[in-house]
């Protein structure tokens, strides 16, 4: 099983970051694990993404054309990533930044207000994680928990304090698209 | 030990410090700057020598004085930061002192741009610098084999008093994986007894790449080719993967083996025959392994990031035994795993002969490609 995770938005919303937590959690589960990050002469406002793969078996490329989940922190990502995303596969948008519905029906699409949420939480960088936190909600490729464990174990000394916001980020991402998935049910 | 995730550069630049490297010197250039980044904050912590020189020239000018100390030395750089260094690395090779230089290739020619690309195979497996001598040259494929081959890029370089260069594509240079490095290794503390270290007590030694009298500079050409000849026959290194039954076979390096190994895999679901050679020393070239492979194969496909460097290596040692075909991505492209799985899927069903027109016919199938929006 070879999971293909892109993690695309502006430089400064965190998705390099976003991709590293996916990565040390997939170490942490003694997965195969490869992160790559689109370097260039790009700075804050620019775009930023990184492509993850998780494995059980060892990984060749480190990239990949059709992604099985992309997670689009904003609109350029959205327009760049909705045609290449695997059918059957997962697409989470940030909806507080896009504005547009998704034209695919092949794969399991969720917007997620990811900066409203931030803000609730009490900080707005935190819409990474609430992506990351709906993403694992719609599949875990590897369980919320160790992701929340391998982040205890990770997370710079400076950030310590917060940690327990990030914790929360994920588990609101997380409850956001179990509603989501309930409302769908019920219509 | 157990294993951390850890950055391509980065990995390289502590498993070098761990192999004992007691001098860095170079100039920052994407995409191999975080090598000397890491440097600059870790070689002082451990009371080891740092410069950021003022320009690559300069660098490779401090590498050269200080491996004439007998101490392991290093720099890295990248594709236009290593054509700068050239004439002292030429220097180094001639004055036959050991240095470990990495280069993280990026697209060109000329300035280019900061995307990875392996289009300096010739410059670095054909020499680099100009006059008679052979480089050894490892191409590692995943951070654990960057620092892997790092490692004993420094036991190389010792052993046969030669320049290594460890040539690595941006991807492997920012990519992150799980790996593990090794136990930090004891510096030995006494210098190699041709090292230049004051002469107290015993005659001086003399460490130069000039010899002016023809005769003397051929004595120094005939040590250096007896020298690469017992290279080529002790230090080929290689990674073979489904080749035992294989009807196809793959030949790429680096990164672009890696991305051909995914191919491999998923043309073996489809039940092709078919296996992937990565060759891990460039130079020397394993020569034996591929002429072997090409005694047993229908045909042969060699992918690389560049237009077909190592192709002409792979068919100097084919001879025409088996057609040899080519799929390349340029300036600083990486071909994606659904690429070469196509051109398994062609070749496998090739039956026609390729008359040395493979890069004629890939440059069509590239174009036709690019048009189509891939």
């Amino acid at each position: 099983m070879e999971t293909s995770i892109i993690i695309s938005g502006f430089g400064g919303q965190g998705t390099l970051f976003a991709g590293q937590v996916l990565a040390y959690a997939a170490l942490h589960a003694e997965k195969h694990v490869t992160w790559i990050p689109s370097y260039g002469p790009e700075m804050r406002g620019g775009t930023a993404r990184c492509t993850v793969i998780v494995s059980d078996e060892e990984i060749g490329s480190p990239l990949t054309r059709n992604p099985y989940a992309v997670v689009a922190l904003n609109l350029p990502s959205l327009d760049k990533y909705e045609p290449l995303v695997q059918s059957g596969g997962i697409l989470i948008a940030n909806s507080s930044l896009i504005n547009r519905e998704m034209e695919r029906t092949d794969v399991r699409g969720f917007y997620i207000p990811a900066a409203k949420i931030a803000e609730e939480i009490g900080n707005p960088r935190l819409s990474n994680m609430v992506m990351i936190g709906a993403l694992l909600a719609v599949d875990p490729v590897i369980p919320l928990e160790v992701v929340k464990q391998s982040l205890n174990e990770h997370i710079p000394e400076r950030h310590r304090k917060t940690l327990t916001m990030n914790f929360e980020a994920m588990e609101r991402g997380a409850v956001f698209v179990q509603e989501t998935l309930l409302t769908k049910k019920s219509a | 030990m157990t294993k951390q995730l850890l950055k391509g550069n980065e990995a390289f630049a502590e498993a070098a410090i761990r192999a004992g490297v007691e001098g860095f010197f170079g100039y920052p250039i994407t995409p191999s700057t975080e090598f000397l980044e890491y440097m600059s904050r870790r070689m002082p912590e451990l009371g080891r020598a740092f410069v950021q020189a003022e320009s690559e020239v300069a660098a490779i000018n401090m590498v050269y004085g200080a491996a004439c100390t007998g101490k392991r030395v290093m720099t890295a750089s990248s594709s236009p930061g290593i054509s700068l260094m050239s004439e002292g690395i030429s220097y180094i090779a001639g004055t036959e002192v050991p240095v470990v230089i990495v280069n993280v290739m990026r697209g060109g020619p000329g300035l280019g741009n900061i995307a990875p690309s392996q289009g300096d195979y010739f410059q670095m497996t054909k020499g680099g610098g100009h006059g008679d001598y052979f480089p050894i040259v490892l191409a590692p494929a995943s951070v654990q084999e960057a620092i892997d081959y790092i490692t004993l890029a420094f036991d190389l370089a010792e052993k046969y008093r030669s320049i290594v260069h460890i040539v690595v594509d941006g991807n492997i240079g920012q990519m992150m994986e799980p790996a593990e490095l090794p136990p930090m290794r004891k510096i030995p503390k006494e210098a190699p007894e041709w090292a230049v270290t004051g002469a107290k007590g015993r005659e001086p030694n003399i460490l130069t790449s000039i010899y002016i009298d023809p005769v003397d500079e051929e004595v120094v050409n005939i040590r250096l080719l007896k020298r690469w000849l017992e290279i080529e026959k002790n230090e080929v290194r290689y990674k073979e993967y489904a080749l035992d039954d294989a009807e196809i076979a793959v030949i790429g390096f680096g990164t672009a083996g890696r991305v051909a190994s995914s191919a491999v895999r998923a043309a073996r679901e489809e039940g092709i025959k078919v296996g992937l050679f990565r060759p891990i020393s460039l130079s020397p070239f394993p020569k034996k392994q591929i002429e072997e492979i090409s005694k047993r194969v229908r045909r042969i496909l060699v992918v690389e990031m560049n237009s077909g460097m190592m192709l002409e290596d792979v068919k100097r040692v084919v001879q025409g035994r088996v057609p040899v075909e080519f799929y390349g991505r340029m300036g600083g492209v990486t071909p994606f795993p659904d690429e070469i799985l196509d051109e398994i899927r062609r070749v496998d069903s090739n039956t026609a002969d390729v008359a040395d027109l493979e890069r004629e016919q890939w440059l069509d199938r590239l174009e036709a490609r690019i048009a189509g929006g891939k």
